[in-house]
């Protein structure tokens, strides 16, 4: 009976008379003034205009809205900038916050901000027009980027040639900084942009297959409990590592990726939390919570080449940015090929592609492995480098966090996500003093929300997403 | 497994399972009428627990006994329930009533709910401190009775009292009320319930606080069963979710049901495989589920798109 499907249920409020929403007549009336434009009728009035003529308080009116909210926000603010709360005394940090002399700064920004905007015809236009002259060659470079495919390569060559001198100039904690965060975390946000940029898929579990990469070189190079029938060079490790997240890929994939897109985040989610458990759990397998130690580092042993990565931070950079450079131009290249153009058509509606006859299992599996293998690869990568893995290097945190960083560039645009995961992996170190290192998943999770309602497309959109949220915004 | 071992877990179990179910028809409802996954419902759970936690210790005598005893958890059990309604409540002003007016793609909500879960998580982490915290002592927990000979004390007597009054309440409101029919039919179909006169904005918020109501009051009687900590909305929620998606989403006694046979569940996997493989039984649970009944045990007609 109390099923939500119940069929008797809309004759029944058309009985019980519900009061008419009044947000249907506003509706009506903003059409009709949209309209406007063909016919005889006056220009649109303005909101506050429309509040006055239909009777509001003052109270009521959108400009005393406005004022509440970033009243709202600054305090908001103010909360989440305040002091560390303490174990003992639970309202502490509150306390701190309300008696505190922060607070009212930040309201008294907050109701500045509400007052220029409203206000401040002469500020506003000048703050205005200066951001438009200073975003003017902003705004030029995009269309000359997409018209000339020289200046493009120009482009890629100099990000590159800074990306592999640069470090020379930088001290050796900058450089492991630029490896352990921002190298790696770059290649896992490649791999999560297939996944959820192109595909469209929602991988909430994604560090999980990393974790897989690291225990999977761990395991080849004999350094677990349980012991392999042959050790192998750790360079092998990284097809194997790329091989084992495939299947597990698949594994995990074929089964849910049949579902709707909303139950695959939350069972790749409680796929990441038994990952982490057994890494923490099965000790004999595992190592358990203390880790394994000892996995050696990447070398080359081919005849007359020989190599050996060593401590040094930089052998591991120019690694990764090769790995980076190679699997940019792979990627590229699949996402502009019948493969790409499916995952589109699945992104954008998946009864349709599957009506005109695309596998769409097949093809998002292919996306979720593909994400897989990436992951991997950067597993074997970060095991070799660091040498010592424990579960608390993969927790659920971090699958959220590269998700942030892919939003945060732009899903499905490979500059975009290049750049977004850098700078917000290397943004914490660099913010090391100023902002405490355990609020960073606070700010992230603001960012998400932030950036989806004001920018869902993120800062370097791809080409083709701009059109289509143009499209669906019009729509 | 011996009887014996069988019938100490199975008073437990049955309180937990309780717990599920009532955090299971949060994730339900907003699904039934949203179709969304609100994966911020677990912090709705969270706070309510730390709304309780803090206004009790700052309240709560010493040894408090008899009518203090009933008035104190009277007082957590509505604060618990205001705390969730208004913690939803904004959950949905801010983090989705934007991105439906838009009519943005389901990608987008599920993220932005992620990000709203992760920003109240830590944000309570930050203020409270991120150590666990037991609640206050209430009432002198002592065993009151004996089924078949299994000790029932008083806090897993009260966690199923209040999850079963809840459940009937919300059976009755969603049956009964005006408000209720309006739900079923934004749930049903949203746009002719529009067309009738509902006011779908209004419902999806109301709907919001329900839940809210439902999972702040969880999140009290969670804290007095266990602790009340910042993360603590984590493995509930998951499992919670499970239990929803188990008796079929978007069936409010399927949520129900699910939460039950999950709780036990859980609960049983403990004397089976140990305590620390606890929290798999949920996740596994759920994967087999969708591997070979997506559409959960009672039926949802919303488990496929294609």
């Amino acid at each position: 009976m109390s099923t939500l499907n119940d069929t008797s249920a809309v004759t029944a409020v058309q009985v019980a008379h519900l009061p008419v929403s009044t947000a249907s007549t506003a509706s009506t009336a903003s059409t009709a003034s949209t309209a406007s434009t063909v016919s005889f009728r006056p220009a649109r009035p303005s909101a506050e205009a429309l509040a006055a003529l239909r009777g509001h308080r003052w109270y009521e009116r959108p400009r005393w809205r406005r004022l509440c909210a970033l009243t709202a926000v600054g305090v908001l603010l103010a909360v989440m900038t305040g002091e560390q709360g303490s174990g003992a005394d639970l309202l502490f940090s509150l306390r701190t916050t309300f008696t505190g002399t922060a607070l009212w700064a930040w309201i008294a920004a907050a109701v500045a901000l509400w007052a220029i905007a409203e206000f401040g015809a002469v500020p506003r236009r000048a703050v205005a027009s200066g951001a438009r002259a200073a975003a003017a060659p902003l705004a030029r470079i995009r269309p000359a980027l997409d018209s000339s495919p020289r200046l493009r390569v120009a482009l890629v060559v100099a990000g590159l040639a800074a990306a592999v001198l640069l470090p020379l100039l930088f001290d050796r904690s900058t450089n492991q900084v630029l490896v352990d965060w921002v190298g790696i975390y770059v290649l896992l946000a490649l791999g999560l942009n297939v996944v959820i940029g192109w595909a469209g898929l929602l991988d909430l579990g994604f560090v999980a297959f990393f974790a897989i990469g690291s225990y999977s070189t761990a395991f080849w190079s004999g350094q677990l409990p349980v012991k392999p029938p042959f050790e192998l060079n750790p360079f092998l490790s990284i097809p194997v590592a790329m091989v084992t997240c495939l299947l597990a890929g698949i594994l995990l994939g074929a089964p849910t990726l049949r579902l709707r897109g909303d139950y695959l985040a939350i069972v790749t989610l409680g796929f990441h939390e038994i990952i982490y458990l057994i890494a923490k759990n099965a000790e004999s397998v595992t190592g358990g919570s203390l880790g394994v130690f000892g996995i050696p580092h990447f070398s080359v042993d081919l005849g007359p080449l020989q190599y050996r990565w060593g401590l040094d931070p930089l052998d591991y950079l120019w690694l990764l940015i090769g790995l980076i450079t190679v699997l940019v131009l792979l990627f590229r290249k699949l996402v502009r090929s019948k493969i790409g153009r499916t995952w589109e058509a699945i992104r954008e509606d998946e009864v349709a592609a599957a009506a005109h006859g695309v596998d769409t299992v097949k093809y998002k599996l292919m996306a979720f492995a593909i994400g897989a293998s990436t992951s991997g690869v950067a597993g074997a990568v970060y095991a070799s480098k660091v040498g010592f893995i424990n579960p608390e290097n993969f927790p659920l945190l971090y699958s959220v966090l590269v998700l942030a960083y892919v939003i945060f560039g732009g899903m499905g645009s490979i500059p975009g996500v290049l750049l977004g995961a850098a700078l917000l992996a290397y943004l914490p170190h660099g913010l090391k003093d100023v902002v405490d290192q355990k609020d960073r998943f606070m700010y992230l999770g603001a960012l998400l929300v932030v950036m989806m309602i004001y920018r869902p497309q993120g800062l370097l959109p791809a080409r083709r997403r701009r059109r289509t949220v143009r499209t669906r915004e019009a729509s | 497994m011996t009887l014996l071992e069988f019938r100490d877990y199975l008073v437990p179990g049955l309180a937990l399972g309780a717990l599920y179910s009532v955090i299971a028809i949060g994730y339900t409802l907003v699904y039934g009428v949203l179709k969304l996954i609100n994966f911020a419902h677990s912090e709705v759970f969270m706070l309510g627990g730390f709304g309780a936690l803090i206004v009790l210790t700052e309240v709560a005598p010493g040894h408090p006994s008899g009518l203090v005893s009933v008035l104190l958890v009277l007082l957590g059990l509505v604060v618990s329930g205001l705390v969730g309604a208004g913690t939803a409540f904004g959950l949905e002003k801010v983090a989705y009533r934007p991105l439906r007016k838009r009519n943005a793609p389901a990608l987008i909500f599920l993220i932005s709910a992620i990000g709203a879960s992760f920003f109240l998580y830590n944000l309570a982490g930050k203020l409270f401190g991120r150590d666990p915290k037991a609640m206050p002592a209430l009432f002198d927990n002592g065993v009151l009775f004996h089924v078949l000979g299994a000790p029932v004390d008083v806090v897993k007597l009260l966690l199923i009292v209040a999850a079963l009054a809840m459940i009937v309440g919300l059976d009755l409101l969603v049956r009964r009320t005006k408000l209720g029919s309006a739900i079923r039919a934004v749930a049903q179909d949203p746009e002719a319930a529009g067309l009738m006169g509902v006011d779908i904005d209004r419902i999806v918020s109301r709907t919001f606080v329900i839940g809210g109501v439902l999972g702040g009051i969880a999140g009290f009687l969670f804290g007095l069963n266990s602790q009340v900590s910042f993360t603590m909305g984590f493995i509930p929620g998951i499992t919670a979710f499970a239990a929803a998606v188990l008796g079929g989403i978007g069936n409010l006694r399927g949520a129900m049901l699910g939460g039950m046979l999950l709780g036990l569940v859980e609960t049983y996997n403990v004397p089976l495989f140990g305590e620390e493989w606890r929290y798999v039984a949920a996740f596994a649970v759920l994967v087999l589920v969708l591997m070979f009944r997506p559409t959960g045990i009672l039926g949802a007609k919303l488990g496929r798109t294609a």
